[in-house]
């Protein structure tokens, strides 16, 4: 039996944007390592893109996550291969805490990837044209609304020219656990006990020691 | 989709069933915590009043944070002792396998390795993105978050984002002298690109790869991540086996394990995603210059022109020279470091030493000369050698096993604008301590960089 948890699930991130297109964004950039020495992910959204945030104790105000313009922005739009590098969930957790729901990239790396799936974060694909049209837009009018919609695998915002949206891609078993929220993965596989049981009984390894 | 390769004959294997959303709930046979990612998965299982399912499958050490000079307690940084103690406490209330100060304590990745923990056709997790340095024994393994180590803790399972491709990589040809596992790992991601494996796992084979020791293995594998890709694992063979022999918690009877890792590597049908063969024969050691791991060179090429690249990747080249404080078109020859890290889970083992050793014995180190051990044993082992008197008398610095310069975690930072040669396996920007500058290479590579103060091809003090 499934455990339905309704109010995690995740049709649509609605939201103003972000825009921060660069290519290869590292873990490093977004969640500098020295921070990680923190015990708890409580205090991680203060630390996004500390570094470039930053310099010497003063806020860098044209940076996208200091700028007022972009202040309480929902959705991230970055580039290609996003948040390559280390395996740390401080990187999607400071996201999240700084208020980030949805990102739209053009790819991301594969760990990363998975910790939002994890975590709850609608992390869409699209292409690098759409990328620049999405940016091109948020310039021009910060408060915009952005909709990725998971059902229709779409990123659209308010007056948009096309009516039918920007197609974006997500990995197809992680779209399905944020529509009906079994992201939030625990206790399903905890209700699977008895076969977990089954499987470390047939591991040839587990006998051998 | 990939069939019949040590992923898909691993995976099967360990998958307890396919979710409803269509995920597969998959079985960690052996999982590996360290004290940065774990703190916070502990705290999770608190929080729900859950206990660790199968405790004999966890093992832990404490890595990054270690201070390798000075190791008394309490650290004189208050976080690095906090993280430190919140590690042992939780591995006490959860009944966890640690390998402590005294006990085998070292770099997560060299530990488990050195123990014979990682056995082939096991599902090897950890929350380390390194956690790839594991397929090295034909096991499948990868790193993932810490939402997910909380999971292998309640349950000893997790939900499998997506499935990955394989791509099959051939290494053909001969090595020359002094061109070790780091360069072709360097040389296969600036060819493949350092995104080129997002959505795979890397199969290593091929003569070169087949002709590896174990523990160059490790160091290519322990790359994956830097290319993209995962997981990277190499078919289990009569190599790894030798390996494995012996060890504290390898099987004892291991003729019937064996049979058993005979079984489990990719079959001659088996099919992949992609195939590439990558030819190492005129390789020479290699140098990254700028601050993506495929932003390599050999060391006798120039660095690229800027008006190689075209638009954003424009963008990005000239930010890395820029931060990098190098030209375009120079020589990566001759470049003059100041300071160089010798360790890490890329390097930091008996055969790296060794090879360090073989280029510092008799010479004097020009700069500040790091050398880690990646554990107790590696340094029992490297001192039994003799090596810890070549590398003092050399003027290196010897020190206690941990993570160190690799990652601005403890006391060992790179200060801004310093230039560092180094073995780890990231050169982002500020990765070793704000503004430091890192050159990856290999062991032999950095030896002739402490010994020049600047960077050399080693085969001329070989």
């Amino acid at each position: 039996m499934t455990i339905i948890i309704p109010d995690k699930e995740i049709r649509f991130v609605i939201g103003r944007g972000i825009p921060k297109p660069a290519d290869n964004q590292n873990t490093d950039d977004i969640l500098p390592a020295n921070f990680m020495k923190e015990p708890s992910f409580r205090r991680m959204g203060e630390y996004v893109y500390f570094n470039e945030r930053f310099i010497d104790g003063k806020p860098v105000m044209s940076h996208p996550f200091n700028d007022p313009r972009y202040s309480g922005g929902k959705i991230l739009i970055a580039g290609a291969n996003f948040a390559t590098g280390s395996s740390r969930e401080h990187a999607p957790q400071g996201l999240y805490r700084f208020g980030i729901r949805g990102i739209i990239a053009e790819g991301y790396a594969d760990i990363f990837d998975g910790n939002c799936a994890t975590i709850g974060i609608a992390a869409v694909r699209v292409s690098r044209e759409d990328i620049s049209l999405l940016v091109e837009q948020i310039e021009k009018d910060s408060d915009t609304n952005i909709i990725i919609n998971l059902l229709t695998k779409s990123v659209s915002y308010q007056r948009m020219d096309t009516g039918r949206g920007i197609p974006c891609d997500i990995p197809e078993g992680t779209r399905q656990a944020l529509i009906n929220g079994s992201w939030d993965v625990l206790p399903i596989l905890q209700s699977n006990e008895e076969r977990v049981g089954e499987v470390a009984l047939r591991l040839p390894y587990l006998r051998f020691r | 989709m990939s069939k019949n390769t040590l992923k898909d004959k691993v995976l099967d294997l360990h998958t307890v069933c396919r979710l409803e959303d269509g995920r597969r709930q998959v079985f960690a046979g052996v999982h590996l915590v360290h004290e940065v990612t774990s703190a916070p998965a502990f705290d999770m299982l608190r929080e729900l009043g859950l206990r660790v399912k199968y405790p004999e499958l966890t093992y832990a050490v404490c890595d990054h944070v270690i201070p390798t000079d000075n190791s008394c307690r309490p650290f004189q940084d208050p976080q690095a002792e906090v993280l430190t103690k919140t590690l042992e406490d939780n591995v006490r209330e959860f009944g966890i396998n640690y390998f402590g100060p005294g006990k085998g304590q070292g770099v997560c990745h060299v530990v488990f390795s050195e123990q014979g923990l990682i056995l082939p056709g096991m599902v090897a997790v950890c929350g380390d993105s390194h956690t790839s340095t594991y397929g090295a024994f034909g096991a499948f393994a990868f790193g993932f978050g810490t939402t997910q180590v909380s999971h292998v803790l309640a349950t000893q399972t997790f939900a499998m984002d997506k499935e990955l491709k394989v791509r099959r990589i051939d290494f053909n040809g001969r090595l020359e002298k002094g061109v070790v596992s780091k360069d072709t790992a360097l040389d296969m991601i600036r060819k493949l690109g350092a995104k080129g494996g997002n959505g795979f796992a890397y199969e290593f084979g091929g003569s070169v790869v087949n002709g590896m020791e174990m523990e160059a293995r490790m160091t290519l594998c322990n790359m994956a991540p830097e290319g993209g890709a995962k997981s990277g694992y190499i078919n289990p063979d009569g190599e790894t086996y030798n390996y494995l022999a012996g060890r504290r918690f390898t099987p004892s009877d291991i003729s019937k394990a064996i049979k058993f890792w005979d079984s489990i590597g990719s079959n001659n049908d088996a099919v992949y995603d992609d195939r590439r063969e990558i030819d190492v024969s005129n390789l020479e050691p290699m140098i990254t210059w700028g601050t993506s791991s495929e932003q390599a060179i050999m060391v006798h090429e120039r660095m690229p022109a800027v008006e190689d690249y075209s638009g954003k990747a424009r963008e990005e080249v000239e930010k890395a020279y820029l931060y990098m404080g190098l030209k375009p078109g120079e020589k990566i020859y001759g470049t003059p470091v100041d300071i160089i890290f010798i360790g890490s889970c890329t390097n930091g083992r008996i055969s790296d030493l060794r090879q360090a050793s073989r280029i510092l014995k008799g010479r004097k180190v020009k700069v500040r000369t790091l050398v880690v051990p990646g554990s107790e044993s590696v340094k029992g082992e490297a001192e039994a050698e003799g090596l810890d008197k070549i590398f003092l008398e050399a003027g290196a610095e010897w020190r206690n096993p941990g993570c160190s310069m690799c990652l601005a975690m403890n006391p060992d930072k790179l200060k801004p604008g310093e230039r560092c040669a180094s073995t780890s396996n990231r050169n982002f920007e500020n990765r070793q301590g704000k503004g430091g500058r890192t050159h990856l290479m290999s062991p032999y590579s950095a030896a002739a960089a402490a010994i020049t103060g600047r960077i050399v091809d080693p085969g001329e003090y070989l």
